[in-house]
């Protein structure tokens, strides 16, 4: 069969679906314009992502960071985010949005975008070299100059590291949007599943992973342009090694 | 002037860092607080800047109590140098020494000028400034941390064992270059260390901790190696204290003796077979190894036919450097140059013994000798 069938997969009959009539699917002008186009789709699944990480970075960051600088609710930030994690992901989504109806659903998607958020903001600050922040504290520095002069921008790579993978967590998960007909590439996906039009579900399910990728990427060129030069070199040559004391 | 009034440290679970201590470091001067692990020392340091509050007792700061201060502004006064150097790995070199003067409000361009003026200073140059810690050597980043916290020119320096991490051979050279700079600059340094031979090299009087901060004793170093207070300083400045000790003692008196000598480049014709050893010198007369008895050199003295010429005592330097030249010589023979390196002659042990013999009385002479070397 998959010698057969080398580029395809296989319909409930048998039948295959070629990537050259996936291609035709997602090639086709009148797939991507119109209210329930291709376009339209993307555009708000990119922006219930964006929406859901940025009111997690908004809620988490200065969170992250008042328990890094502060060392007061380090359990909580271990045993909030262990317990979100624990969740099933898919459970959560769909309880809440029996809860909440319509786009307060969204909310859902920015409680699972939260833990990621905090632990890498919080694991950034405490990362920050003990001998650091020492220095900075004898030399004269005040709690706040501390913290937005020194442990912020050491803390940048993980805090981002964090923001990446919450973003990650949200694009596997948004597609639940589409249940509650709230649109987005899910839509395109179960509206296939309905009607039986394979090209049409490949065709998003594609699209869905390629989005994924793409978003990371340029989140990951967002944290090379905020490390500052100096840490993203000695994350690199490791000639400052971390707490060695 | 900094003054320790019956000070004492005990922490929650109980533990005694400081036992009422009083000590006073004086003003100008470098002070060195030296003990095994664990005996308070760094915890001392640290209640200057009020990185730690004593539990009872005052510190006083040119007479005012330090507890009466704000503390970050406190700390801003006081130069601060640890022993990881604790550099800001996110900012360039530059912007790490100009750290307090930006936060006193100094700009930032003349914070910047100030700073790469600064880096000559500790010896290092002025495109270093544009690079960043992670790209420096350990042996750098501590001459960046000192020269941090010189930036603002405070009166007190406070250095947390800031020499511990880096080779020995880099640590020598630090050390050296404190002393000179401590020579032009003046300031009144707390120094924090565990090696007794860096507290007698640094110190113009040590202060030795024994175990739960209380304090041994406090002298001048020659006092400190001939006159330990007990058995527990006498244990720790160690087995050869005697042979410390005689680094405090100048070398006045020592009459460098001849030797033959040869120069590197010679040919057979002015090199012929000797009985005795033959010092080998190089063009600008300085020492470079001994030519063995009965070498015979075809075509010209090269330095690969040449023994090691052992350490070399530096006219005017103490006599400890005097008697290791001798011992370290293959020959018996300690080579002794001036200060520019030139050769001026050769000492056996048996004088710098004499010497001492001869000096007994009175006792040995007292306070750091003064040696310069190129």
């Amino acid at each position: 069969m998959a010698a057969a069938d080398p580029l395809g997969t296989r319909r409930e009959g048998g039948e295959p679906v070629l990537i050259t009539e996936i291609l035709a699917w997602l090639l086709d002008p009148g797939n991507w314009s119109g209210p329930d186009g291709i376009l339209r789709q993307t555009l708000l699944h990119l922006f219930y992502c964006v929406l859901a990480v940025t009111s997690a970075v908004l809620l988490a960051v200065p969170a992250g960071l008042y328990i890094g600088h502060t060392g007061r609710g380090a359990v909580f930030v271990v045993g909030f985010g262990n317990a979100l994690r624990a969740l099933p992901t898919l459970g959560l989504v769909t309880l809440l949005t029996l809860v909440f109806r319509g786009r307060v659903a969204l909310v859902a998607l920015t409680v699972l975008a939260i833990p990621a958020v905090l632990s890498g903001t919080y694991a950034g600050i405490r990362a920050v070299p003990a001998h650091v922040v020492d220095a900075a504290k004898g030399m004269g520095m005040t709690s706040r100059q501390r913290l937005w002069k020194v442990e912020l921008p050491n803390a940048l790579p993980l805090l981002m590291g964090g923001v990446r993978n919450a973003m990650l967590q949200v694009m596997a998960t948004v597609m639940v949007a589409a249940y509650v007909g709230l649109g987005g590439l899910g839509q395109i996906l179960l509206t296939g599943q309905r009607i039986n039009d394979y090209e049409r579900m490949a065709g998003a399910a594609i699209l869905i992973a390629l989005l994924a990728v793409l978003v990371d990427l340029v989140l990951a060129g967002v944290t090379r342009l905020v490390t500052p030069r100096g840490v993203f070199l000695t994350a690199r040559s490791g000639t400052t090694s971390r707490r060695r004391r | 002037m900094i003054e320790f009034r019956t000070v004492r440290k005990q922490y929650d679970d109980g533990t005694v860092a400081v036992q009422e201590l009083s000590l006073t470091v004086p003003a100008g001067t470098i002070t060195v607080l030296v003990g095994p692990s664990g005996c308070g020392k760094t915890t001392l340091l640290r209640m200057v800047n009020r990185m730690v509050e004593p539990s009872s007792g005052a510190v006083l700061l040119d007479g005012k109590e330090i507890r009466d201060s704000d503390p970050a502004e406190l700390r801003r006064g006081i130069g601060y140098v640890i022993q990881q150097a604790g550099l800001f790995p996110h900012r360039t070199v530059r912007d790490n020494v100009a750290t307090v003067p930006l936060l006193f409000g100094t700009s930032r361009r003349k914070a910047r000028r100030d700073a790469e003026e600064l880096l000559e200073r500790v010896g290092l140059s002025r495109e270093l400034g544009k690079r960043y810690p992670g790209q420096l050597s350990g042996g750098q980043q501590q001459r960046v941390g000192v020269a941090r916290a010189l930036a603002a020119d405070p009166p007190v320096l406070l250095m947390d064992e800031p020499f511990s991490a880096v080779d020995p051979v880099v640590r020598a050279g630090l050390q050296q270059e404190l002393l000179r700079l401590q020579e032009e600059l003046g300031k009144t340094v707390l120094f924090v260390t565990h090696d007794v031979d860096e507290a007698v090299q640094l110190g113009e009087r040590v202060a030795v901790l024994r175990q739960g901060g209380e304090l041994a004793q406090y002298a001048a170093p020659a006092e400190l190696l001939a006159r330990p207070a007990d058995d527990f300083v006498a244990s720790f400045v160690g087995k050869d204290r005697g042979y410390r000790g005689l680094s405090f003692v100048d070398s006045s008196g020592l009459e460098p003796g001849p030797v033959d000598t040869v120069h590197i480049g010679d040919t057979s014709a002015d090199v012929p077979s000797r009985a005795g050893w033959v010092l080998a010198l190089d063009a600008q007369d300085r020492p470079r190894g001994w030519l063995p008895p009965g070498s015979t050199v075809r075509g010209r003295l090269t330095e690969d036919q040449l023994v090691a010429v052992g350490s070399l005592h530096t006219l005017g330097c103490p006599l400890r450097e005097a008697l290791d030249a001798a011992l370290s010589s293959p020959t018996g023979r300690g080579a002794v140059v001036d200060a520019d390196g030139v050769f001026q002659g050769v000492i056996t042990a048996g004088q710098v013994l004499e010497l001492i013999e001869n000096r007994r009385h009175p006792a040995l002479t007292e306070g750091a000798v003064q040696c310069s070397r190129d």
